[in-house]
């Protein structure tokens, strides 16, 4: 008995190799270990044997019963390890084949351009307020400060619905309009679409955006505006920014200011973009608001002094993504739209 | 304005670059957009006389000329055929360098060699529109003798420089080479030269040649007149003719230049008539009558009416007032005696008519912005004196000035503490007054302040920010330090609509739509494209008084239109597919015609064509209300919009309340739009949008107990809608059930014409426990009965 457990054991050994698959190896389970295997078989027949014997055989059996369940385990961990290799190995795609099954949406440059200067102003401290596209003579002009016979407000250069109504010429009304609910102290950005009567060329379009902000408070001076601004153009454009302020002349503000920002093609350096100047010119318009102004909306401008700046959105966002043609914003090319 | 360098150094010491002079102007308020310097790089040119003039031995067209030029006489070949011997002209030596970089060197004309070049104007650099009519097509001879072989570059200002300013409206006094230097005195503290005037010799009286001045009209503030007689009109002499080009303005006689420079000069705009040709002798400033006609100087003829002031004599008009002379009048060569006109007209007037006949000039650029009445008599003084001085003619005796007396001048009271306040930059007292002071403000001191007196020409100095600004730019704002804002802690807010549009923007972005952008001004024939009846309250729109052109005209009261347009536009390029959405605003009118601001209500308008359908739009919108918090959704066939097809669009609801209407584009809307794609648009009110949202979100607790799900198929008549059979599923369901999930929809062989197999997956769920089998199957029996009674529907196994 003795010899033919251990004949069973070379034999068994010697078929449960790790170049058999699972299945096979689960057959030389059930050939060797099951009810009916040759273990089985073997141990039926303990019977014949003698009671020392028994004993003897018994723990043999044992021993190879164990040793055989051992190599099969062992062999169908190798087995599994290797089939999951295969499957993986056989799993290889073409990594490089664009499917295309997902868009996402774009928003447009112009508009998503003024949230995020709104959303700056609004980082710094400042509410965003919003007015109407068609606006009274009285808020785009009068109360202004813009001279009756000012040329602005000729027809050929503002569109009017009648001698009251007008397209806004620009976001200061929206000053007025805040200064009149709000009164002082006040703290205040505004964007939106302005108008004037301007041929569409590559840099010129009857409707356009500025953005518009306000500061009036006790104290308020041109160095706070400076201080204001170039925080501002440095969020905007970058550290490296310098800014340069040049008097300059709006009805609504005294004293006036330019404020030309260093190029921001050539970072400063002179190229074409800004006629070998350095600068980016007019970017900005802004003041102390002018005495008169505060006063037209009841506010004692003995007592509050304030700034104003406004900027054309158009053009700042031309200049930060490069576009050239400002009828690209207007036309919703989607090709043009997808690029942002 | 431009700005000769050289002619500015004649009135204020400067010793400074020309860039330095443009940036410190620059810096104090007059922006500068460009420099220019002349005719860089011109060598070896020299005055030469003309000894002989031959015509070539081998060429008809050309002529060999000798020309001496001091060291030695020259032989030089041209094609010019305005010479004559003995002129003096600007030689180009061999090894001469001309604008351009043109190189003159020892040429060979067909057996002749050249020894250099005589020049031409444009051979020396100047530009076409400033050179004399007469010298276009000839070589340049001086108006005299001068040293031979000298050199031609600062004899004829070659080497100017000429700033080109962009002056603001508020300031007209700096449109004038003295106004200019009284700026540049004040920037650079260099000391100004006042111009005095001196006329030697006078001679008979102004009374024996006019029968006077007279003003009819109040827009004439100002008439200063004086005659000079035995006029020889001549070209000016060389000194006033380059000035004048370098200043961009071409010679024309004698008369002409002096009264351009001294406009130039003083910015005073003059005019010269020749007063034999003047009616009665005689000049009236009266508005034009309805239907008088006047053939300006440059040779159009002008329909006036009484908005228009002329100057006239006895009979007829014989200029524009402030901007253009008449023909009739006009200086010729046989010019012997000139009234001269220094006047002051409102700028009102001169702008409104200078408009009405698209008629600009030098005078009216100047006199529409207002100039200082005092300019009059002091401009009109220099002209007087350059005449004597050129021997242009002989000042009569006298003047007549209408209107000369002026008012006191004003005066501003600075006070020191307000300045620091508006500049946030405390500058001392007497630097204050030095700063006005050297712009001609007269200033006393009194209690601490500043008293400032306006001069004359500064009329845009109203009010003591005014002063403050002269004080600030002068000091220069680029050297106020800065300060940060100071006070309490501001919190920046959005306005919730715009908080809504940022929500709203997310979702479309999320799920692949573009955002657009469209004018808010529509053509009306946008109206008619999208069908809408003549009733429709679109049709209630605005218009502007001057649009741009009829596409341009009506302020829209819908965004489907643009919506169109750029998906017709889109599609024409060949573009597959096209999402898109816009937030902008519609205009209703609250009456027509407008007396008062209309009402602007905010709409979202999305469009799409391509691989979509109705289907996707709603879900869109689904997606859009659900982000919002707005529940309720409910939907109902939209029939009665002529925009949209009647089959597939829908209003959709929250409530009872109508959020917009969606659907798929009428297909003869489609073909107006020119496009071959079916399109589907939404217009949804986002105003009502924001007034649902529902922003607060309360956490429901996961469910504890496990879901059974139940399918039901049944075959009901085509014309009965899905969502009339999830409603009686919901309303069995009572609040068991969790969700409803559409399968299928069968049409076909295993169903009778006209029906159609709708199969539902109805998932209930209970939050207080576990479903039986029973109560689910109480449920499903009611809803398969209700659905037999009220749609005739069959269950299908």
């Amino acid at each position: 008995m003795k010899e033919r457990l251990e004949a069973l054991r070379d034999a068994a050994f010697k078929e449960i190799q790790d170049n058999i698959d699972l299945n096979e190896l689960e057959e030389l389970r059930v050939k060797f270990l099951g009810k009916k295997g040759e273990i089985t078989k073997i141990l039926r027949d303990m019977g014949k044997l003698s009671a020392e014997m028994r004993p003897v055989i018994g723990q043999m059996a044992n021993e190879v019963r164990a040793d055989l369940e051992n190599k099969i385990n062992e062999t169908k961990e190798i087995l599994k390890t290797k089939a999951k290799e295969q499957r993986v190995a056989s799993e290889t795609i073409d990594i490089t084949v664009n499917t295309k099954d997902i868009k996402r949406g774009h928003r447009h440059p112009l508009i998503q351009t003024a949230e995020e200067l709104e959303d700056l102003f609004i980082s710094m401290g400042f509410s965003v307020v919003t007015g109407p596209e068609i606006e009274t003579v009285e808020n785009n002009f009068d109360a202004l400060n813009s001279p009756d016979n000012h040329p602005s407000r000729d027809l050929s250069d503002t569109f009017y619905i009648n001698e009251d109504l007008l397209l806004r010429t620009h976001t200061s009304p929206v000053q007025i309009r805040s200064m009149k609910k709000y009164g002082a102290p006040l703290r205040i950005v505004s964007a939106g679409r302005t108008f004037r009567y301007d041929d569409v060329d590559d840099t010129h379009s009857p409707m356009f955006h500025q953005l518009e902000g306000l500061v009036v408070d006790e104290n308020i001076s041109m160095a706070n505006l400076i201080h204001t601004l170039d925080i501002f153009i440095k969020e905007l454009f970058g550290e490296d920014m310098k800014t340069r302020y040049r008097p300059h002349h709006f009805p609504f503000t005294e004293p006036s200011a330019e404020v030309d920002v260093t190029c921001i093609e050539c970072r400063g350096e002179g190229c074409p973009a800004c006629n070998f100047t350095g600068w980016s010119m007019e970017l900005l318009g802004c003041g102390m608001v002018h005495p008169q102004v505060l006063e037209n909306c009841g506010i004692d401008s003995e007592k509050y002094t304030g700034f104003a700046f406004g900027m054309g959105i158009d053009r700042i966002a031309m200049v930060k993504y490069g576009i050239k043609d400002i009828r690209l914003l207007f036309e919703n090319d989607n090709r043009f739209l997808e690029q942002f | 304005m431009l700005l000769p360098v050289n002619w500015l150094k004649n009135y204020v010491d400067l010793s400074i670059s020309s860039k330095e002079i443009a940036d410190g102007l620059t810096y104090s308020g007059s922006h500068v957009e460009s420099i220019t310097s002349m005719n860089k790089g011109i060598k070896k040119v020299v005055v030469a006389k003309l000894e002989s003039i031959e015509t070539h031995p081998n060429a008809d067209k050309l002529l060999v000329c000798k020309a001496d030029a001091g060291d030695k006489v020259y032989t030089v070949v041209t094609g010019a055929k305005n010479l004559k011997s003995g002129d003096y002209v600007p030689l180009a030596l061999p090894g001469a360098k001309l604008p351009g970089g043109i190189e003159i060197g020892i040429t060979d004309f067909r057996g002749t060699e050249s020894q250099g070049m005589l020049c031409s104007l444009k051979e020396l650099g100047y530009a076409d529109n400033v050179i004399p009519k007469e010298m276009r097509d000839g070589i340049f001879v001086f108006d005299k003798e001068y040293e031979l072989g000298q050199n031609v570059v600062p004899l004829m200002q070659l080497d100017d420089d000429i700033i080109e300013f962009e002056i603001t409206p508020n300031r007209p006094d700096c449109l004038s080479i003295y106004g200019m230097a009284r700026e540049a005195s004040a920037t650079f503290r260099g000391e100004l030269q006042e111009p005095e005037i001196e006329i030697e010799n006078e001679v008979d009286d102004i009374h024996d040649y006019t029968n006077g001045i007279e003003v009819k009209t109040e827009a004439c503030r100002r008439y200063y007149s004086r005659v000079v007689k035995d006029v020889v009109i001549k070209p000016s002499p060389l000194w006033m003719q380059t000035t004048l080009m370098n200043a961009g303005v071409r010679p024309v006689n004698n008369m002409v230049d002096i009264t351009n420079y001294v406009m130039l000069e003083l910015g005073e705009p003059l005019h010269a008539f020749d007063l034999d040709r003047l009616g009665g002798r005689k000049i009236v400033v009266r508005q034009a009558r309805d239907g008088e006609k006047l053939t300006t100087l440059d040779d159009v003829e002008r329909n006036l009416d009484e908005n228009d002031i002329v100057i006239a004599d006895e009979n007829t008009a014989i200029g524009l007032a402030g901007i253009m002379g008449g023909l009739d009048s006009e200086i010729t060569k046989g010019t012997k005696t000139v009234l001269l006109e220094g006047a002051n007209f409102n700028p009102r007037n001169v702008r409104l008519t200078s408009k009405k006949l698209a008629l600009r000039s030098e005078a009216s650029t100047r006199f529409e912005k207002g100039i200082d009445p005092n300019l009059c008599s002091q401009a009109v003084e220099r002209v007087c004196e350059l005449v004597e001085e050129t021997g242009a003619g002989k000042v009569v005796k006298g003047v007549i000035d209408v209107n000369q007396t002026r008012g006191n001048l004003h005066t501003i009271v600075l006070r020191p503490e307000r300045a620091k306040m508006l500049l946030g930059v405390e500058i001392p007292e007497e630097d204050m007054v030095g700063y006005l002071e050297r712009l001609k403000f007269k200033t006393t001191l009194k209690e601490g302040n500043i008293i400032a007196e306006v001069p004359s020409f500064r009329d845009d100095v109203q009010v003591e920010a005014d002063l403050i600004e002269e004080v600030g730019r002068l000091y220069g704002f680029h050297n106020i330090e800065s300060k940060p804002l100071t006070g309490g802690l501001t919190r920046g807010e959005k306005p919730y609509n715009k908080q809504i549009e940022s929500r709203v923007k997310s979702v479309l972005q999320g799920i692949g739509y573009n955002e657009v952008m469209t004018y808010s001004f529509i053509s009306p024939k946008a109206y008619d494209k999208l069908n809408l009846p003549e009733d429709a309250p679109e049709r209630s729109y605005i218009r502007l008084m001057n649009p741009l052109g009829e596409d341009y005209s009506t302020m829209r009261t819908t965004l489907l239109s643009n919506m169109m347009d750029l998906l017709g536009r889109n599609e024409n390029k060949g573009i597959e597919e096209v999402l898109a959405y816009e937030i902008g605003y519609i205009f209703i009118p609250k009456s027509l015609p407008v007396v008062e601001l209309p009402e602007e209500r905010q709409v979202l308008s999305i469009g799409f064509y391509g691989n979509k359908d109705f289907y996707y739009m709603k879900e869109t919108l689904e997606m859009v209300y659900g982000r919002l918090g707005i529940g309720g959704l409910n939907y109902k066939r939209l029939t009665d919009n002529p925009s949209f097809h009647p089959g597939r669009s829908a209003t959709v609801y929250s409530g009872d309340e109508v959020l917009g209407v969606f659907g798929e584009v009428h297909p003869d809307v489609a073909g107006n739009y020119e496009l071959k794609n079916r399109p589907y648009l939404a217009t949804i009110n986002f105003d009502k949008v924001v007034e649902m949202t529902d922003l607060d979100i309360k956490y429901k607790p996961l469910p504890k107990y496990p879901s059974m799900t139940r399918d039901i198929a049944v075959v009901v008549d085509e014309k009965v809608m899905v969502g009339e059979l999830e409603e009686i599923i919901t309303a069995h369901g009572k609040d068991l059930v969790e969700s409803i999930e559409l399968f299928d929809i069968y049409r076909g062989n295993q169903v009778e014409k006209n029906k159609k197999s709708v199969a539902f997956s109805i998932v209930y769920r209970s939050y207080e426990g576990t479903l039986t089998d029973s109560v689910i199957n109480d449920i499903q029996t009611g809803i398969i009965e209700d659905l037999e009674n009220k749609f005739d529907a069959k269950l299908r196994s």
